[in-house]
Formats: C-alpha cells, structure tokens, sequence
C-alpha cells in the first residue's frame, strides 16, 4: 500500500513537472494589466483582441494557417510516397533509406536553418511562403514517415493480392484498399506535420522574411521587444488548437479503426 | 487430356535457392487438382506463380494455350482464396463480393443480383451488412470463397484455405467445396499439405518434394500404388521393409527380406532383380491371425503392444527383421502383448518402392 502510494504521488509530481509552465502562463492569457507578471490585477479579454486585431498578430496567425496548411500538405504526400517506397522488399538499402527519411529529426535544427538558408537563396525561395513551407516540410517528413510506415505494417499483404486477383490494377489496389487501410496512420502523420510547422521557430528565423512572420515567430520576437500578455493569449490559443487537433485525430482514429479492424481469424 | 492449365519446365529460384526445380503439370479444365506436400515443397509458390504473384524464373505458365507469364494479376481472370480469408477490413461482406464485379465495370443492378446469388450460395444472406471482423472464422472464409466465385473466373486457387478452422468446421467445408465444383464445372487448383482432405476433395493429386512433383495421379493412385518412399510415407500411414528383388514376373515380384523370408508384391516398371528396394505395406491392410493361414504373404510376428483407437485396433508387431504396424477393424479380437501371430496379406496390398 506504501508502495502505491509512492507510486501515484510520484505520477502526479511528473505530470506537474510537465505541465507546470503551462499552469504559470494559461491564466495571464485573461489579465487586464499590460505587463506580463502575477499577480492577476482583474480579469480580461483584451489581449485576445489585440491577437486578432493588431496587426502584427492577425497576420501572424494567418501565417502559420497558410504554412502549416501548405507543410502538411507537402509532408503528407511526400511521407506517404516514401514510405510506400519502403515497403517494397526488393529495394536494397531498405533500413539505410529508412534512416535517412528520419535524419531531420536528429539533425540539430540550426545546422538545417542554415544549410537551409544558402540553398533557398540560391533558388530564390528566401522571404517566400514557397521556402518557408519547404523547410518546415523537411522537418516535418520524418514525423510522416514513421506514422504512415507502422500503418503500412499492419496491413495483410495477402489483402492487397486478393484484390489484385480480383481484377484491380495496381492505382485501384491502392485507392480501394491500402489508402483507406493505412488512413488512419496517414491522418495522424498530417497532424504531426502541422504541428511541427505551427511549432517550427529555428527554421523560420533562417528563412522567413517580415512578411512570412508566423506566430511562434511572433511570440518570440514579442518577448524580446515587450513582455505583452498577448504572448500567453497566443499561447492560449495554440494549447486550445493544439488540444482540438489531438481530440479529432484520437476520434477519427478510433472511428477508422473500428471500420478497417483486421479480421479475427 | 486436354491441357487448360500446362506449367511447362517452370523453375523458381529465390536467390540461390531453388524452390520449384524444372517442373511440368498438366490440368485439365474442370479438373480438381491439390498440390500436396509439406512445407517448403514449393506446393504454394507455384500457385503463386499460377496468380501471378510471383514470377517463374524460367519455364512458361500457359492457360488456354496462351503464355500467361508476362499478364499481369489482375488481368489473369483467377479467383484466389487463401488461408488467412484476405477479405477487406473496411468493406462489408456485401461490398467485398461486388469488389470483382465493380472492378470488370458490371452495372449496380445486375451487381447487387449477383452478390445475392453468391451469398446465398455460401448461405449467407443474412449477414451481407456485417463486417468481416463481426464474423467467425467459418463465415470469414465462405465469403472469401464467394468473391472468389462471383466473377465466374478461368480458374480457381485454394491456399490451404481450411487451415485456420478446426477439424468439424474444415471437413464439412471440404464437402461443400467439392459439391460446388461439381455443380459450377469449376476449374481448382488446390494447395493443401493435409493428405486426408487432398484425397478427399481432389480428381487428381499431385504430391511435391523439395521442389519436384514426385508423383501425380487420383487419390485411389498415390495411396494404393506410391511411385516413391516419398509418397508412401507421407500420404496415409505406412509400413516400409527393406528387401531384395528376388525375381519379377510381370507385375509381380519376389522380394527376399534380410531374415529370408519372401513376400510377393505388386511392383511398377523401374525395378529389376537383384536391386534392394523397400516394400511398403498399409497397415490396415494386414490380418492377424494365430494359425498359418492361406495368404500369399505370411509373417511370423509377436505382439509388442496394442491400442484401441476408437474406429480402430492399432497393433504394434515385431519379429527378428524389422517392426510392422497393423490397423485392424473394430470387431477384431483384442491382442495381448508377446502373443505369437501371423501376419497375412495378398501381393496386391504391398508394394516394391524404388530406394
């Protein structure tokens, strides 16, 4: 029973080592006072008004909808191209390639940023939303490719040859079966890539110019220039995002799952 | 005969290994033909082959006369069933059996009549809304069988479709499916390593080892008449004696055992005097008897043990030669360990097997 105990509390205090930073910034999202610091003069809404009207944040937020949309788009054809390509067992080098799809996890993002940074200059991509995407696509991938890869890996092969057998062309096995099959692997992974693009501020600094200003971006060159509560209101606003997102992946998850369940043999 | 299905001089390496060595088969159409072995024979593989799922390494697959090696599965007109059913997770059973209908561009009306008709077939009308996951495994596979069917395919292929279901369940299935090929005229092809159900079900069995077809005939053929020690020890249960040919007269021959006693045997072409052979004996087809009686082969024996098995009497005998095993019917008398018996049996229930 000690041990239980111990067991829990030590739990708890994990969990609140987690979220604590967000226990300290959530309630100054609802502060009246133009400072960001305790303790909490009344409450208010207004800097939920300048995040949508002021200028700087309005196109801030809009911003990262136009990246984040355009990443997961990119990342999510792209990752699932790949890891389509990865299952094919004649390919050689099929871990090594692996691997390699997965480096942008690893690499430090500063090293990407600048490497990043020459290349797009190079192509005329830098101060573009095009670049912007692009480099968020990059690290965006890896997330794709791992989601959609374990999909991939629980789907019966003898399935796709069935279908096969029964007169569908390779581009209709995909449509009809292995796409609807592995679709709950390729949602999370377009939920994972926004995130990462939403969440990205090392790439953005090296690629973006003023008018790519996304609102991770923003938050971190606000805190430098005021400390302004709208700050927390953004960061508000991406937990409630961010939360909203999970939920729909956790329910479309479990209503697909419950629709492609393999067959009980 | 007339060759529908001819696999001409197919091998299959993977890597450096050979699955399927230089083979040649033959099926005719309407034919029901189990490819039997053990694992790794390369039983599946050549139906793998037959789908198009795998390629030949060399050789040519020919259907109806044309080479089929280079069209691709989907354009092959096959219906497969495999042991793991392979039905679609995502799809009702309504929607997996019009699959091959939607994919030939068939139109809803005659689809949905279709789909009927093949449910009701495999008695499963009731269920044409459920998903494959609310089935069991019985139901799973008679609506893998049903798409398989529905498109009115050349061809027929069965992977070990009855494996997973247990032994009730696999039996009766085997019995349906051998009533719809009679009553459809199918052409099957059928990939089984369970020697009971390829004699049941098939017009002809083809029995695999390491790649090759050791022997090809009826069920009657492989079981009574083995070509090779191969094919009686792996179809049914038998008995194998080592001998001499002594002489050959026709289709029989005298074969001298190492304690010197005789037998007389059926024998096939291949075998000549003087060359050591086995003799394979069934064991249900030994009497025990206490006295010398009038059969052409007699044994002296002793009982080592004897069990009942239920539908029968399974004696385990012994002399100074070799062991033998007898499978007596029901109503035999029980047999007590160390009674001296004579075993009997007529030229025709053994038979010489080239080493």
């Amino acid at each position: 029973m000690p041990m239980k105990i111990a067991k829990f509390t030590f739990a708890l205090l994990t969990i609140l080592f987690l979220v604590a930073p967000l226990i300290a910034i959530l309630p100054l999202a609802f502060t009246s006072s133009v400072i960001l610091t305790y303790p909490i003069p009344s409450w208010s809404l207004r800097w939920f008004e300048e995040l949508f009207f002021a200028d700087a944040w309005r196109r801030a937020i809009i911003n990262s909808l136009i990246i984040g949309a355009g990443t997961t788009l990119l990342a999510t054809v792209l990752g699932t191209a790949a890891s389509l390509g990865l299952r094919n067992r004649l390919f050689f080098f099929r871990g090594s390639m692996r691997t390699l799809f997965l480096l942008p996890m690893v690499v430090p993002a500063v090293v990407l940023g600048v490497g990043m940074q020459v290349l797009l200059a190079r192509f005329g991509l830098i101060n573009s939303y095009a670049g912007v995407i692009i480099a968020h696509t990059v690290v965006a991938v890896p997330f794709v490719v791992v989601s959609v890869t374990g999909a991939l890996a629980g789907i019966d092969e003898r399935v796709e040859l069935a279908a096969q057998s029964l007169g569908a062309p390779p581009v209709t096995v995909f449509r009809r079966v292995t796409l609807p099959l592995a679709m709950p692997g390729v949602l999370s992974g377009a939920v994972l890539a926004f995130a990462t693009s939403l969440d990205e501020v090392v790439l953005t600094l090296f690629v973006a110019g003023p008018n790519q200003r996304t609102l991770a971006r923003q938050m971190f060159s606000s805190i430098r220039e005021n400390i302004s509560p709208a700050i927390a209101a953004a960061a508000f606003l991406f937990i409630a995002a961010t939360i909203l997102i999970g939920l729909a992946v956790v329910l479309s998850r479990s209503m697909l799952a419950k629709r492609t369940r393999p067959a009980a043999s | 005969m007339a060759e529908f299905i001819k696999f001409d001089r197919i091998t299959k390496f993977y890597g450096p290994l050979c699955v399927v060595e230089n083979l040649d088969l033959s099926i005719a159409k309407g034919e029901f033909v189990s490819l039997l072995g053990p694992s790794g024979s390369g039983k599946t593989t050549l139906l793998m082959m037959l789908a198009g799922f795998e390629q030949a390494t060399s050789g040519k697959i020919l259907l109806d006369g044309a080479a089929i090696n280079d069209v691709p599965t989907h354009k092959r007109d096959m219906g497969v069933v495999f042991q793991s059913y392979a039905l679609f997770p995502h799809m009702t059973v309504g929607e997996n059996i019009a699959f091959p209908l939607q994919m030939r561009g068939i139109d809803k009306a005659e689809t949905a009549a279709r789909v009927k008709q093949a449910l009701d077939m495999v008695q499963l009308s009731a269920l044409a809304d459920r998903r494959p996951s609310q089935l069991s495994g019985g139901q799973q596979q008679r609506v893998a069988l049903a798409r398989a069917l529905v498109f009115e395919p050349r061809v027929v292929l069965m992977d070990e479709p009855l494996g997973a279901l247990d032994k009730q369940l696999r039996e009766q299935m085997q019995l349906d499916i051998r009533d719809l090929h009679r009553r459809l005229g199918l052409t099957i092809v059928f990939v089984t390593h369970d020697q009971s159900e390829a004699l049941t079900m098939s017009d002809r069995v083809a029995v695999f080892n390491k790649g090759k077809i050791e022997q090809i005939g009826t069920p009657r053929e492989v079981y009574d008449e083995p070509a090779t020690r191969f094919v009686a020890e792996f179809i049914g249960e038998t008995n194998l004696v080592e001998g001499v040919v002594e002489a050959i007269d026709g289709r029989e021959a005298t074969v001298r055992l190492p304690n010197g006693a005789h037998i007389v045997s059926a024998v096939s072409a291949g075998v000549a005097a003087g060359q050591p052979v086995y003799l394979s004996i069934r064991p249900e087809r030994i009497d025990l008897a206490e006295a010398r009686g009038e059969a052409r082969n007699v044994l002296e024996t002793e009982v080592t043990d004897s069990v009942y098995q239920g539908d029968h009497l399974r004696v385990q005998l012994q002399n100074d030669a070799h062991p033998l095993i007898a499978k007596l019917g029901r109503r035999s008398r029980e047999f007590a360990p160390g009674t001296k018996v004579f075993a009997a049996f007529s030229a025709g229930d053994c038979r010489v097997i080239a080493p």
